[in-house]
């Protein structure tokens, strides 16, 4: 990724904006495209199904900035995620704000539990930190089970208008919303990486007493990327509830988003952006498939399988398999 | 919430009970994960895996779940060693256990879960057996036969891997290993070799487990969940590498959970573990009886 030549840090800044505004060009040409894909399938089916393979590639994002670029494994994914659902579900039952407010707040809440729960735990090693957020997702399930307010276990209808103004029908403007949260992860996940912040990261992620001694402050940054992380994760949990309308805790903390938030970056690859967006829509369209013509548990298998084989063959994943693969070819 | 002296002594009866059983399911994890430093957070996976061949052959051909279980623990322990031959290749050599190694434990944990699913599909199964049913009744205390089986096994096979640590070659080899890889080195010792060793006996109690879980209480794939919680709750609350604190933690864990069933409803259950964790992690890291 990095250049290879020595270049004027003034060209440097310019390439990195022409990057970045092609990038932006390239995504807005791509949404489109894709919604104009999209209607031509002509049910809301195709909305909903691009919709979760978006949610995939947002929360895939998302993991990667504490996971992938530190190192930290964060298996409390579906906590964060219901965090936001059950915010959501809050501002529905009470002071029923549209959508486009509530994803903010949901970010800010899951943000600001991310920074506590780091501040507890991010101090130890670092298993320890990835076993308290299982503990932390576990803990919210059994308070959203015994929290009548919010369905408990029984679950809570939440009822969308039929359709948006400019959008159409509502599924269309759910994949709006969903396909804006993912490319805004994306660039946000971009931005770290490319910054100093990014490279504070990769340095403790490889060393992380090197790093200190170095002048990394290594804590500041670690409960950064927790926040910043924690916050997209609860954001694109959020619209889920208008998404199936009905939410129970069994939904809201399922094992299918926590095992696919982690093994879609570990199989795209973890070192760059591009792993969780190459994971995502590789892992999301395969299972989209899957489910529809075979079974859902069966396509759950093929993610298990597909995450132990990728660790131990290609640990860098795709794309790392991919650039080794042409430096051999040099 | 009613309050009243017998309820409470019968609670913290059974909470004792349920900890001598939490003592079986944790001994792997103290053993993984205190003394080998392997993170297998697909223990509870296979505990889930004992409980279903406990159910197969007493289902298909009457024995009693614990003898089925007693009999796997050999073929559990060879799995485990060549699952620890393999982690090692893959990961440990290259020194990337931290998190390829981490991933690696999540995937095989839903790789088991979701063919168990697959095998014996997602209903609640149960096992027969002379000892599920009856209780003693002494005064006002009741204690059931079905959780009392499991608490002589589970401290049974604790203090038989004590016994074993401290008195045999090989176990204090395992200590050697779990104190000073390097030094082990020195003196000549292959840690690997030791490390395997101590990997399968880790297995070979969760699959043993897996049948004390199945005569208290019918099981389902899904179940291994909560016990992940509990698991590394009593290891951390233990003290790591001690096996008198993972006694110790696992009566506590076991009272604790008994109490909140009885008083506050066994929905709240689940929190128990994972909250006397997230305290323990936050103001000691150590352990009760951790150095």
């Amino acid at each position: 990724m990095k250049p290879s030549s020595p270049r004027s840090l003034g060209a440097q800044a310019r390439h990195k904006t022409v990057r970045a505004l092609a990038a932006f060009a390239i995504c807005a040409v791509g949404g489109t495209a894709v919604m104009f894909a999209l209607d031509q399938a002509g049910t809301d089916y195709a909305f909903l199904a691009a919709y979760t393979i978006l949610q995939f590639v947002a929360l895939a994002t998302a993991w990667n900035i504490l996971g992938g670029y530190a190192g930290y494994v964060n298996f409390g994914v579906a906590g964060f995620f219901a965090v936001g659902v059950y915010t959501s579900v809050i501002i529905y039952k009470t002071l029923q704000w549209p959508l486009l407010f509530t994803i903010p707040l949901a970010a800010v809440v899951a943000g600001l539990l991310g920074l506590g729960m780091g501040y507890l735990t991010l101090r130890l090693r670092g298993v320890f930190f990835s076993i308290a957020t299982l503990a932390f997702s576990v803990v919210l399930n059994t308070l959203v089970v015994n929290w009548s307010f919010v369905g408990g276990s029984r679950g809570v209808y939440v009822i969308h208008p039929a359709s948006m103004a400019f959008f159409g029908s509502y599924a269309r403007y759910l994949m709006v919303v969903m396909l804006i949260l993912a490319v805004g992860s994306v660039l946000i996940a971009r931005m770290i990486e490319n910054s100093r912040i990014g490279n504070g990261l990769a340095a403790l992620k490889d060393d992380e007493m090197a790093a200190e001694c170095a002048g990394v402050p290594s804590l500041r940054l670690k409960l950064f990327a927790t926040t910043v992380s924690g916050a997209l994760l609860g954001a694109v949990g959020a619209p889920f509830p208008y998404f199936i309308t009905y939410v129970d805790p069994t939904s809201a903390f399922s094992l299918t988003i926590a095992v696919n938030a982690i093994a879609m970056p570990l199989i795209g690859g973890t070192a760059t952006w591009t792993g969780p967006v190459i994971g995502a829509l590789l892992l999301g369209t395969l299972q989209q498939v899957a489910t529809v013509t075979i079974s859902s548990a069966l396509s759950l298998l093929i993610v298990g399988v597909l995450l132990v084989v990728f660790i131990t063959v290609a640990p860098n994943g795709i794309v790392g398999f991919i650039r080794d693969w042409r430096e051999k070819q040099k | 919430m009613i309050f009243s002296l017998d309820l409470f002594c019968n609670a913290v009866v059974a909470g004792v009970l349920l900890g001598g059983f939490y003592c079986a399911v944790a001994v792997g994890i103290t053993i993984a994960f205190g003394m080998l430093d392997i993170v297998n957070i697909a223990h509870p996976a296979f505990i889930m895996a004992g409980g279903f061949i406990a159910y197969y052959f007493n289902s298909n051909f009457g024995v009693d779940p614990v003898l089925a279980c007693a009999i796997a623990t050999v073929p559990a322990y060879l799995v485990g060693r060549l699952l620890y031959r393999f982690y090692h290749h893959a990961f440990e050599k290259r020194g990337e256990e931290s998190l390829q190694g981490l991933a690696f434990f999540f995937g095989l944990m839903f790789i088991i879960e979701v063919g168990l699913v697959l095998t014996f599909g997602v209903d609640f199964r149960f096992v027969e057996a002379a000892y599920i049913g009856p209780t003693i009744s002494i005064g006002f205390i009741s204690i059931p036969w079905r959780l009392l089986v499991p608490l002589v096994v589970g401290l049974g096979v604790v203090g038989g891997i004590i016994v074993f640590l401290s008195r045999t070659f090989i176990g204090k080899a395992i200590l050697a290993v779990s104190q000073d890889p390097l030094a082990l080195r020195l003196v000549g010792g292959n840690p690997v070799k030791v490390k395997e060793i101590a990997f399968g006996l880790a297995i070979a109690t969760a699959i043993l487990s897996g049948a004390l879980l199945i005569v208290i209480q019918p099981i389902e794939p899904s179940l291994g969940r909560d016990f992940i919680g509990r698991v590394f709750a009593i290891a951390v609350l233990g003290g790591m590498t001690s096996l008198p604190g993972t006694i110790l933690a696992s009566m506590i864990l076991g009272v604790a959970e008994s109490l909140t069933t009885t008083f506050f409803g066994p929905s709240w259950s689940p929190a128990v573990a994972f909250g006397l964790l997230l305290v323990t992690l936050a103001v000691r890291p150590a352990g009760i009886l951790g150095r």
